[in-house]
C-alpha cells in the first residue's frame, strides 16, 4: 500500500475553536479536528482522493483522520491536522528540557486507511487510556 | 422584554474583547443574543446558556466507566482527600477561570506540596523562559492601536485564533496617530503557509517550517547592515529579507506579535530570544515592542498570580515547602513522562485534549479530579468531574489581557441552579484540607 512521509504541525483553526465551545463530545468536534490538511501535490503522491481516511503513524503514536484539501495553502510537503487529541497522538513529546512539547514539526507518515474509522475525541482518548493500547 | 447589557469581557482568547453587547431574557437566565463577538466567543456565551447540554451535579466514575452523580459536599471530599494523601500532586490549568480562583488554589498547592502549572506549560512557557533571559520591551494593545505602523505577526494566526485582534488594535483601527487606519500600517507576516492572516500582509516571509531561529538571525544581521550569506535564507529569498528589513527600519512604531509557531518549534526559547533581540535591535532605528499572543483568556493572570506569590509564572514546584521553578524538570509533561506526580488536580483546562497522549494516558492511572463547566476528554479520563459556573458568563472575575492589563470580566446570567463557582469550590476544598492536615 502506497504512504508518504510528510512533516507535520498543528495549530487552532476558527472551526476547531467554535466546536471546541459547542462540545468537544459532540460531532462537530470530530469533523473539525479529526482531519488532516494535505497539498494538492501531497494527494497525487499519496494516490488517494480527497476525504478519504488516512492513518497518520510517527514514532510517538497513530491516529485515523480524514485527509482533507489544504484549506490555507497551498504548503507541499507539509500537513496540518487542528490541535487536539487527534494531532496529540502522534506529536512529539520532546521538549529539550525546556517542559514544551515540539507540537509542530513532527516527521510523520500518511497511508491511506478508508475502511477504518475517525473515533470522537472521548472515544479517542478513553480508549487509548482504558483500552490495550 | 430582553435585557441588554453592554461592555461585556469576552472570556475565550487573550484578546479580552470587552465592548460585547450580550441580549438575555427578562430573568437574566437565557442569552439571546451576542453582538461584536467572533465566532468562538459567540459560541461560548451561547453554548453556556443552553442548559440542556450541560452536566449540573459532579459526577465519579464507576469501576464499568460510567459516571454516577454525586453530591457537591462528597465532591469536595474527594477532592480535599486525594491532595492530603498525595506527595506531590499535579495542580494545573488555571487559565480559564479568575485570578482570585487561582489565588485560593495555591493555597490549597501550598498546603498540600503541590506543582501549580498552567497552559503555558503547552503554549508561552518557552516565552516565559526567554522574558527571564532577555528581557522584554513591550506594551499595550492600546498603545499598538494608536501609534503602530509596523506590524509583524511571527508564528500567528490571528485571523483564527484571536479574531477580532487585528480589528480591535493591530491592522485595522483608526487610532490617535494612526487616523488612516490600514493604510497607514504596513503588515509582514511570518508563517510555512500561506494563511488568511498572510493574505493581509505586505510581505509573508515564508520561512521554512523549523527555521525561524535563523530567519530572526539574519534580519537581525541585515538591519546592522551586516551582508547576508547565500541567496536564501531559511527558505527566504535575500533580497525579500531586506526588503521587510527596509520597510520595518523605517516605521515610527512597531510591534512584534509572535505564537506557537515559534514556541513550539524546535529552537523554542532560542527563538523568543532571538525575537527580543530583534525588537531591541530595532530600537536603535526606531520604536518597537514584542508582545506574546496569549490564548486561554487569563493564562496571562495565572502566571501573574503566581509571579507575585512565588515569584515564577508557571510550572512552580512547592513538594519542598518552597517555590522551585525549573520548567524543563517542574513542567506538567516532564512530571508526567517521569511518572512522579501521584495525583492530579485539573482547573480551567483540558489537559485530555491537549497534552501529548502519552501524558494524557498517565492522568488517566492517577487519583484525579477534573473542574470544568464543560464535558471534555479530561473530565472523561478523570475520576471525579466538577461542573462549576463559566468565569465571565455566569460569573465575574479579575483577568488579564495579553498585555498584561488587567480587566474585570462580568457575569450576566445566572450559572443552573445549585451550581458553584470555581472559586466556592476552591474555598470548600481548602478548608476541608486544613481540617484534614489539622488531624
Amino acid at each position: 500500500m502506497s504512504s508518504i512521509t510528510i512533516n507535520l504541525i498543528s495549530g487552532r483553526t476558527i472551526q476547531q475553536g467554535v466546536s471546541m465551545e459547542g462540545g468537544k463530545e459532540k460531532n462537530n468536534y470530530r469533523l473539525a479536528c479529526g482531519i488532516i490538511e494535505m497539498d494538492e501535490a501531497d494527494f497525487k503522491k499519496l494516490g488517494i482522493m480527497k476525504n478519504t481516511n488516512v492513518k497518520v503513524s510517527s514514532e510517538f503514536g497513530n491516529v485515523v483522520v480524514k485527509a482533507i484539501s489544504a484549506t490555507q495553502g497551498p504548503h507541499p510537503g507539509m500537513a496540518f491536522i487542528p490541535m487536539g487529541p487527534w494531532a496529540n497522538k502522534v506529536t512529539s513529546t520532546e521538549t529539550y528540557s525546556t517542559g514544551m512539547p515540539t507540537f509542530k514539526g513532527v516527521t510523520v507518515t500518511v497511508e491511506p486507511a478508508p475502511e477504518e474509522k475517525v473515533l470522537s475525541s472521548v472515544d479517542l482518548v478513553r480508549e487509548y487510556c482504558f483500552g490495550d493500547n | 422584554m430582553s435585557k441588554t447589557i453592554t461592555d461585556v469581557v469576552c472570556p475565550f482568547c487573550g484578546t479580552l474583547c470587552d465592548d460585547l453587547i450580550v441580549t438575555t431574557d427578562d430573568e437574566g437566565k437565557k442569552i439571546l443574543g451576542v453582538d461584536n463577538a467572533c465566532a468562538i466567543g459567540a459560541e461560548k456565551f451561547i453554548h453556556s446558556s443552553d442548559h440542556s447540554h450541560r452536566v449540573t451535579r459532579p459526577r465519579k466514575m464507576q469501576e464499568d466507566g460510567s459516571f454516577k452523580e454525586i453530591t457537591y459536599e462528597e465532591a469536595i471530599e474527594h477532592t480535599a482527600k486525594i491532595l492530603v494523601n498525595a506527595k506531590k500532586p499535579l495542580m494545573y490549568g488555571w487559565s480559564s477561570t479568575s485570578c482570585e480562583a487561582d489565588s485560593v488554589g495555591h493555597e490549597i498547592a501550598e498546603l498540600c506540596g503541590g506543582i501549580v502549572d498552567n497552559t503555558a506549560a503547552v503554549c508561552h512557557g518557552t516565552t516565559l523562559i526567554a522574558v527571564q533571559n532577555v528581557g522584554i520591551p513591550s506594551c499595550t494593545l492600546g498603545e499598538v492601536k494608536n501609534r503602530a505602523d509596523r506590524i509583524i505577526f511571527w508564528g500567528c494566526n490571528p485571523a483564527h485564533a484571536h479574531p477580532r485582534h487585528m480589528s480591535r488594535y493591530s491592522i485595522f483601527p483608526r487610532g490617535y496617530f494612526t487616523g488612516k487606519g490600514a493604510k497607514q500600517r504596513k503588515i509582514i507576516v511570518v508563517d510555512p503557509r500561506p494563511t488568511d492572516t498572510t493574505n493581509l500582509a505586505d510581505i509573508h516571509l515564508q520561512v521554512e517550517q523549523g527555521y525561524d531561529y535563523e530567519l530572526l538571525q539574519a534580519l537581525r544581521a541585515a538591519i546592522r547592515g551586516e551582508p547576508l550569506a547565500g541567496d536564501v535564507i531559511a527558505g527566504v529569498p535575500k533580497e525579500t529579507v531586506y526588503e521587510a528589513v527596509d520597510v520595518l527600519k523605517s516605521g515610527r512604531f512597531g510591534v512584534i506579535f509572535f505564537g506557537m509557531g515559534v514556541t513550539q518549534s524546535l529552537g523554542k526559547d532560542h527563538n523568543i530570544d532571538a525575537a527580543i533581540c530583534l525588537t531591541k535591535d530595532l530600537n536603535d532605528y526606531t520604536k518597537f515592542s514584542i508582545v506574546a499572543m496569549r490564548g486561554h483568556y487569563n493564562v496571562t493572570g495565572s502566571g501573574q498570580v503566581l509571579g507575585w506569590q512565588y515569584g515564577f509564572p508557571y510550572s512552580v514546584d512547592l513538594s519542598r515547602g518552597f517555590a522551585r521553578y525549573n520548567p524543563g524538570e517542574t513542567g506538567s509533561i516532564e512530571v508526567l513522562k517521569r511518572q512522579e506526580a501521584d495525583a492530579i488536580f485539573v482547573l480551567g483546562s483540558d489537559p485530555g485534549a491537549h497534552f501529548p497522549m502519552r501524558c494524557v494516558k498517565e492522568i488517566s492511572r492517577l487519583p484525579s479530579v477534573a473542574i470544568d463547566p464543560h464535558i471534555t476528554p479530561t473530565t472523561e479520563i478523570c475520576d471525579v468531574h466538577v461542573p462549576v459556573a463559566f468565569v465571565g458568563v455566569e460569573v465575574g472575575g479579575n483577568c488579564y489581557r495579553m498585555d498584561n492589563v488587567p480587566i474585570e470580566a462580568r457575569k450576566v446570567v445566572e450559572p443552573p441552579e445549585g451550581m458553584m463557582t470555581d472559586q466556592q469550590f476552591l474555598s470548600a476544598v481548602l478548608e476541608r484540607v486544613k481540617e484534614l492536615k489539622a488531624n
